[in-house]
């Protein structure tokens, strides 16, 4: 039915496009020229006020017709029949209406049921055809106003444009709003977490044992949420990836703009690049089935005790995977350093080295920060690979040979299995969530001024 | 502010400069040949750029390479400390010889030639650094300076000889960039003096500068001559006639015409030359 309904709007609308511009080109006997605006414009215009409002009409209706109906049917249920019921239990009963008049009936429902269900189910029939009916007549209005207006003089281009642009504002919002919304969710959910739990332990605590009883009489630890440790596992595998990818990152983005012969360049770059598409899942197995038994042979030998999910495991395989990051970036920032620097320099007797490091690393820098910082933020918010890689039990070490733990991971393990979403295990899940969150977006913020900054320099 | 500063030179500027040409004029000749191309042929790829080129420049006065756009005066000027090296696709040949000895030679280190050769460009180009660090650089990576304080005299002198060191005093840690067009020039120019260089190259030193600042650095050009080879490439006949004892006029790749600049201007023997100075093409 909906379907049907958006279908004939869409070809209403296509149609009075066809129609408008007909009309427009006999206002003037054909001669196109002394239109204002082309033929096409006024059809666009008229299309839009055919199919825009009737649309947007539609998918309020669907919003509202829901729990519209409920309440009439609350309303109309015989009176006393909620009375003393909580939310819950009034739930449970529309949506065993609900299913009575979808014709799942299971066990006798009551007769004061079996009613509501007939009227429900005789007012979403008239709700949808009404719905039908009024989209519809709001589309012709939309056309016999819109159409109306076609003359040699009527400025169809300009609405027309208007329209579009109003339409791109609309895109463009949508993606803010997004943004938004998980922010505010994730507020929620850490703000009712922060009720259970106090701040002060959340940010300063050492411990971190999230496993707490969710049912009666099981044998678990009490529960304690210090998420120090996590910040700290986080922070040291974002430090081994950061220290594995600078190197290789900026060394490779120098032999790339500096030595590389143009041929080279373009064969190398691009398969940098594609480090940047493998999927981070392979990654977890590259760290899981490759790095970490190899390290820990390697251990073995020169022995030292290696743990198999070590924080080096897991921070050096995530450092290859944000290689691209640091290389193109830079890349990018020395390319862009103009070539008068370079001549400036290697005219006053500066090797290729010296010029390199004293002149063109210096210049590019804030390019190269701003890789770096994307990186930082890559690398703390990366998943799956610490998920397959890294530890699980949250422990407070530097060492990067033992299995440490890190925000993400917490947050998958936190929520996979049973639980509950109103105890403080799951809701810390939020609390990590949102930290995680406005480190990475501060993080990106600072990126991006950092590097804006530095491409107004030279022009 | 600056306009003020600035503004004041520009009136006596021209006198001195007439004046010392007059005496230099005369002697020229008895300077020694500093710089002397010999049989020059370059090659950019598949196209030549310059075409058997012998040119003397003299210790202590200014050379001026005139010629209309693509004509290779400025290929010929980066032959001189051979920054064409760094040009792909970029054939040499020929010799040049500063003071006799070919700097095309094998066992000619570029790097080392270009400490005794130094090259103000056409646009000002700092580095990104500060004023002080920006003329250090040089006597920095050639270990020119053993002590703080010897640096730090470098850099005071090197920027008093560009005529900048007033004007920069009190901001020698501000970045090279904040300084006005000119000053940023006279900034390269000192930069390029710190290594006491023989030879100084200039590639269009003031096209990209007002009148004003201009005169400046024509004014130090003429100071700078007194221990200086000078070899300059320009667009503008009248500066060339104002800084320069000797005037090459280059055409489509060949040296049409070399002579005291007195003479090229007045009376040219080439008849593409006269064209070309009384400005009936290029």
């Amino acid at each position: 039915m909906l379907g049907y309904v958006l279908l004939l709007l869409i070809g209403l609308a296509v149609v009075s496009y066809f129609f408008a511009r007909r009309r427009a080109i006999a206002a003037v006997q054909g001669k196109e020229h002394e239109l204002h605006s082309r033929p096409s414009y006024h059809g666009a215009y008229v299309a839009a006020w055919v199919g825009i409002p009737s649309v947007l009409l539609v998918l309020v209706w669907l919003l509202l017709q829901g729990p519209v109906i409920d309440s009439l049917l609350l309303w109309s249920l015989p009176i006393g029949t909620t009375d003393g019921m909580s939310d819950g239990q009034i739930d449970l009963l529309l949506s065993e209406i609900r299913s009575v008049a979808a014709g799942n009936i299971f066990g006798e429902p009551s007769p004061v049921v079996q009613e509501a269900a007939e009227r429900y189910q005789s007012w979403k029939f008239i709700a949808r055809w009404a719905m039908a009916g009024v989209a519809m007549s709001v589309a012709l209005v939309g056309l016999i106003l819109a159409s109306g207006r076609i003359s040699p003089e009527f400025r169809a281009r300009h609405g027309a444009e208007r329209i579009l642009s109003g339409l791109m504002i609309a895109c463009s919002l949508i993606a803010i709003l997004t943004t938004l919304g998980i922010v505010l969710s994730l507020l929620i959910e850490a703000l009712r977490f922060f009720d259970r739990v106090s701040p002060v332990e959340f940010f300063f605590g050492l411990n971190w044992e999230p496993q707490i009883p969710i049912r009666e009489g099981q044998v678990t630890a009490g529960g304690a949420f210090g998420a120090i440790p996590v910040f700290a596992g986080t922070l040291l595998i974002a430090l081994i990836a950061m220290a594995v990818a600078t190197p290789i990152g900026l060394y490779s983005a120098v032999y790339l703009t500096e030595y590389a012969h143009p041929k080279v360049r373009a064969v190398i770059k691009p398969v940098l690049e594609l480090l940047a598409g493998i999927p981070t899942v392979v990654y977890g197995f590259f760290a899981v089935l490759t790095v970490a038994p190899a390290l820990r042979q390697f251990g073995e030998t020169i022995g030292v005790p290696i743990a198999p999910n070590s924080a080096l495991a897991a921070g050096a395989v995530m450092g290859i995977m944000i290689i691209p990051f640091i290389s193109s970036l830079s890349d990018d920032a020395i390319a862009a350093v103009p070539r008068a620097m370079r001549d400036g320099s290697y005219a006053m007797g500066a090797t290729k080295g010296e010029t390199i490091t004293k002149v063109l690393l210096p210049a590019a820098l804030p390019g190269i920060m701003g890789g770096v910082l994307l990186a930082v933020s890559r690398a703390i918010g990366e998943t799956m690979i610490v998920v397959m890689a890294a530890g699980i039990i949250a422990s407070l070490t530097a060492n990067p040979l033992k299995p440490v733990t890190t925000v993400t991971v917490q947050i998958v393990t936190l929520l996979i299995g049973d639980s509950e979403f109103d105890n403080p295990k799951t809701l810390s899940a939020f609390a990590l969530g949102l930290v995680l969150f406005l480190v990475t977006l501060a993080l990106n913020v600072l990126a991006l001024h950092i590097v804006r900054k530095y491409r107004e320099q030279y022009e | 502010m600056d306009a003020k500063v600035e503004a004041q030179p520009t009136v006596r500027v021209q006198a001195p400069v007439v004046a010392a040409k007059k005496r230099d004029e005369a002697s020229a000749a008895q300077h020694d040949v500093k710089l002397a191309a010999g049989g020059v042929n370059l090659w950019y790829g598949e196209k030549q750029a310059l075409f058997d080129v012998n040119l003397e420049m003299f210790d202590r006065s200014v050379t001026a390479l005139i010629g209309p756009s693509g004509c290779g005066k400025s290929t010929f000027l980066r032959c001189l400390d051979r920054m064409n090296d760094v040009i792909d696709g970029c054939r040499f040949e020929g010799e040049i010889r500063l003071d006799g000895d070919d700097i095309y030679a094998p066992k000619v280190d570029p790097v080392q030639l270009r400490a005794r050769v130094g090259m103000v460009f056409q646009k000002p180009n700092p580095f990104p650094k500060s004023i002080f660090e920006n003329v250090a650089y040089g006597p920095r990576i050639h270990g020119l300076a053993t002590s703080k304080s010897d640096l730090e005299e470098i850099v005071i002198n090197s920027l008093t000889k560009a005529g900048l060191y007033e004007e920069v005093k009190d901001r020698l840690d501000d970045s090279g960039i904040s300084l006005s067009g000119g000053q940023q020039q006279r900034l390269c120019i000192a930069r390029a003096i710190s290594v006491n260089p023989e030879v100084l190259l200039m590639d269009e030193p003031c096209s990209a500068l007002d009148p004003i600042a201009t005169a400046k650095i024509e004014t130090l050009m003429d100071e700078l001559r007194d221990s200086l080879c000078i070899v300059i490439v320009t667009h503008s006949m009248q500066q060339a006639a104002r800084v320069s004892q000797r005037t090459a006029f280059f055409h489509l790749g060949k040296l049409v015409e070399v002579d005291e600049t007195s003479q090229i201007f007045t009376n040219p023997t080439d008849v593409r030359t006269q064209d070309y100075v009384t400005g009936r093409f290029g």
